[in-house]
């Protein structure tokens, strides 16, 4: 049913993959084009840094306004507005600059500080922030480059967290093996709900968004089940819906020592998957049939490549990056014992990563540390009173805008692409043939 | 049942062969239905009598045996299964009555099971489930709008909880609820307005845009209630609720009267709503020419149909209507607005929409159903049946999941939805 759904890819003939022209056959003339989606994805990898960078500033620029907007100090100057109208502005400036202030003292230095060591830390709880943002992202740009849109990464996390309770929590076993161990089943338990998606889509041709979004809920009910039944993951003496502690073995070690609470080996395993993740899909032959089944199905299935395998693979890979994600937040951040929300909106922030980074390896590692440093950040603002939503509307509003760079550069005044100018040239000589 | 190649019969004039298929899969899903029912029975055997409760029409209560009614029931289903596979082998397409006769009965059957020495009280089971369903149905009327248009909709959740924000502010300021709703319409539509901009002005991705805006629109309504809503909470987030009316005459109606008939404001509106896009989408220029835009826009362009205008109408259109779902929840059902309060209903009411293959009526009956496995799912908490909640609460995402794999190819939304127009 991939022609039935949202965002339906078989844009052409709606034709779901299976029913493609046969390898075989004569090449006629009309070629499909390549699906909707696959432009799209050409169109995020196009983009260049100005417009990112762009992005950022007017989504910051936004943000400040809602700041102003609602500071106290601001409406109570507005009051008298024209009685004395540098104290608006004198207030709007202290708001917003304290605002970002903290955000910049939260999550990069703090210079209040009084030795170097705690002036930096907030920067390396950014990066541990971060972890599980880029490893989820990840998943999400690959399944991208395939021409899948992963909005699964919630539910893969929660099975990830799910695997690893289940099968390691109740282990005893010297750290060596059972800190790899959790991890492992932690990244497999993502990866087989994310094969599922994979299994389906290839075997039936429903569409991936509906199946993941669907599947999230799934997964976050069952795992809700879970924690709250005694005998499966509730902790023992307890009637709270919460798991056990993670085992001490189990645990990441905190990688700068103990003054930096925040950042630990999860990071560094982050690192190799981006590396691993670069590997498979720009240098890998695995990573190529991805590519051209992402930039267009048709012509990958004429060239011999088994689209509805690719499908599976990439899921599954995208799947296990997400478990990943789990595992840096039950194996280091949240290691008391998680509930059913121990993705903590990650799964879906990590749509707007993978989006941000262009859905390129290093782009998305950028793009999870730029958000960790605004989800670290948002806990110093909000001791300022600025409610920690902000760092979603900045994040959304910066996605959005990178999505639409005729609007930027409209918004900045400048100038307009050739494709553009022509597009407008066209229509005015059409307009003028209509007249005459 | 297609024509294939003509072929020549004996007296010289050509015959067309027909093609015919059996369908199999309504009657594969009945008969697991059955077996699965007919398992729970077995394995998880409940007995004693199990009491149906028809509130204050002045019916009496039904008093069933478990085990006795429970059997029969599935031995009845069994039939209904059977028929229908006899009628796919005969080549008929399989009724619609059937399958909604076989659901009713094994939602009863169910019922009996659970409520072994136990009181369904089915006047409040369906009011509330009618309830539940408000938001669900607005939802999916907006995106069976907007998709038919040609703009997939994933965006219904952010309609949803902007318009239960506004709605809640709109009526505490005012202290008159249809302010307030007029304000959970303007709502809905601010958030279609983006997603229509962006998707028919700049090209963007319709599936990005509606994951984003709902991000977008958490963010927006978390920040604006912490920053504004809680500390002014007597001034903003106060809302005048809307009052039950109750329809004299209409209302008398045994067990449906006092479920339909004793509701509030928008739930009538709700009926008018259902009604008027179901007859005005088939019956109406409006609704041709919406077709046409989401079905070929090319076409629709040829005989001079604005495409672009015509999809961004309709999407605001689509958004007032989910701002009024959003409605429910500040109106109604909780007297202030809550962070996320909207919980992915929005989610379900894109899967009502699917499952009911972009058809009003079907997406309203869809919504309906979800709402009550939601409700369901509340009374079976009470009558504390071995089934855990999560089950029952998972059911509408793996029923949507079910439809999505198994009737792939046999249900198509929209040939155009997905898909920006671009006039060349």
């Amino acid at each position: 049913m991939s022609q039935t759904t949202p965002g339906a890819e078989d844009a052409s003939r709606g034709l779901p993959p299976e029913q493609l022209p046969p390898v075989s056959g004569p090449l006629v003339g009309d070629e499909p084009p390549p699906p909707r989606s696959n432009v799209v994805i050409k169109e995020i990898l196009r983009g260049n840094a100005v417009t990112t960078i762009l992005a950022i500033v007017l989504a910051m620029i936004i943000g400040g306004i809602l700041i102003a907007f609602t500071d106290e100090d601001v409406q109570e100057a507005a009051g008298y507005f024209f009685a004395r109208p540098g104290d608006t502005f004198a207030a709007i400036w202290s708001a917003v600059y304290g605002g970002y202030d903290a955000l910049f003292r939260g999550a990069i230095f703090n210079y209040r500080a009084d030795d170097f060591v705690t002036q930096i830390r907030p920067f390396t709880n950014a990066l541990g922030f971060a972890a599980p943002l880029i490893a989820a992202g990840l998943g999400v740009a690959l399944a991208f480059r395939v021409g899948l849109f992963n909005i699964g990464a919630r539910g893969q996390m929660l099975i990830g967290a799910m695997f690893a309770a289940l099968f390691t929590f109740n282990l005893e076993l010297p750290m060596w093996i059972h800190l790899p161990l959790t991890l492992l089943f932690g990244i497999l338990g993502g990866a087989l709900w994310g094969g599922l998606v994979g299994l389906i889509k290839a075997r039936t041709g429903a569409h991936e968004v509906i199946l993941t979004i669907m599947l999230n809920y799934v997964a976050y009910y069952l795992l809700l089940w879970m924690v709250r039944t005694p005998g499966l993951l509730q902790r023992e003496g307890t009637n709270q819906p919460i798991s056990e502690a993670t085992p001490e073995t189990a645990q990441f070690p905190e990688l700068l020592g103990p003054s930096f609470p925040q950042l630990d080996w999860g990071f560094v395993i982050v690192i190799l998957a981006t590396v691993l993740v670069w590997w498979v899909v720009e240098r890998s032959s695995l990573g190529l049939r991805m590519r051209a089944v992402g930039e267009n199905p048709h012509a990958a299935r004429a060239a011999g490549v088994s689209v509805q395998r690719i499908y599976i693979y990439a899921m599954l890979f995208a799947g296990g990056l997400a478990g990943l994600a789990a595992m840096n937040q039950v194996q280091g951040s949240v290691t008391t014992g998680f509930t059913a929300n121990i993705d903590a909106g990650i799964g879906f922030d990590a749509i707007t990563v993978a989006l941000l980074g262009r859905s390129r390896a290093w782009g998305t590692f950028v793009a999870g540390i730029l958000f960790g440093v605004l989800k670290a950040g948002s806990f110093s603002m909000q001791a300022q009173g600025i409610p920690v939503d902000i760092v979603l509307v900045v994040q959304s509003l910066i996605v959005l805008f990178i999505a639409a760079p005729p609007l930027l550069r409209a918004v900045f005044f400048l100038p307009k692409t050739d494709q553009e100018k022509a597009a407008k040239a066209r229509a005015k000589a059409a307009k003028k043939a209509v007249e005459a | 049942m297609t024509a294939l190649a003509p072929a020549e019969s004996a007296d010289g004039t050509l015959k067309l062969a027909t093609v015919r298929e059996r369908h199999f899969k309504v009657p594969i899903v009945l008969a697991a239905a059955t077996i699965l029912l007919a398992l729970l029975f077995l394995f998880v055997p409940r007995d004693g009598t199990s009491t149906f409760r028809f509130g204050g029409a002045g019916l009496p209560d039904a008093e069933l045996p478990t085990a006795a009614t429970s059997w029969i029931l599935v031995a009845v289903l069994a039939v209904l299964a059977l028929w229908s596979f006899v009628d796919a082998r005969a080549y008929r397409r399989p009724a619609l009555w059937l399958t909604i006769v076989f659901g009713v009965l094994a939602v009863f059957a169910f019922l009996v099971w659970a409520s072994a020495d136990g009181l369904v009280p089915v006047t409040s089971l369906l009011f509330g489930a009618v309830s539940l369903s408000v938001p669900l149905v607005f939802g999916a009327l907006g995106g069976v709008i907007g998709e038919r248009a040609g703009v997939v909709n994933v965006a219904i959740e952010g309609q949803l909880l902007l318009g239960a924000f506004s709605a809640a502010l709109l009526s505490s300021l005012t202290h008159n609820p249809f302010i307030g709703l007029v304000g959970a319409m303007v709502g809905g539509v601010l958030v279609s307005f983006v997603l229509a901009a962006f998707s028919i002005k700049y090209l963007v991705d319709q599936v990005i845009v509606g994951v984003v805006l709902n991000v977008l629109v958490t963010g927006l309504t978390g920040f604006l209630y912490g920053a504004l809503l809680v500390p002014n909470e007597t001034l903003l987030n106060r809302p005048v609720r809307f009052d039950r009316l109750e329809i004299p005459l209409l209302s008398d109606i045994p067990i449906i009267g006092p479920v339909l008939f004793n509701q509030t404001f928008i739930v009538y509106l709700m009926y008018a709503t259902v009604a008027i896009v179901a007859w005005a989408l088939y019956r109406t220029r409006w609704g041709l020419r919406l077709r046409a835009v989401g079905e070929h826009p090319q076409a629709a362009d040829t005989v001079g149909i604005n495409v672009n205008r015509t999809r961004f109408w309709n999407v605001s259109l689509a958004g007032a209507i989910a701002g009024i779902g959003g409605a429910y929840f500040t109106l109604v059902s909780v007297p202030q607005f809550g962070k996320e309060m909207t919980a992915g209903l929005g989610f379900i009411a894109l899967a009502a929409v699917i499952f009911g293959r972009w058809d009003p009526i079907r997406a309203t009956l869809a919504a309906l159903l979800f709402g009550f496995a939601t409700n369901l799912q509340n009374l079976l908490t009470v009558l504390g049946t071995p089934i855990p909640s999560e089950f029952m609460l998972m059911l509408p995402y793996v029923v949507t999941i079910v439809a999505v794999a198994g009737f792939a190819g046999q249900i198509r939304g929209p040939a155009a939805a997905g898909k920006p127009y671009i006039k060349s």
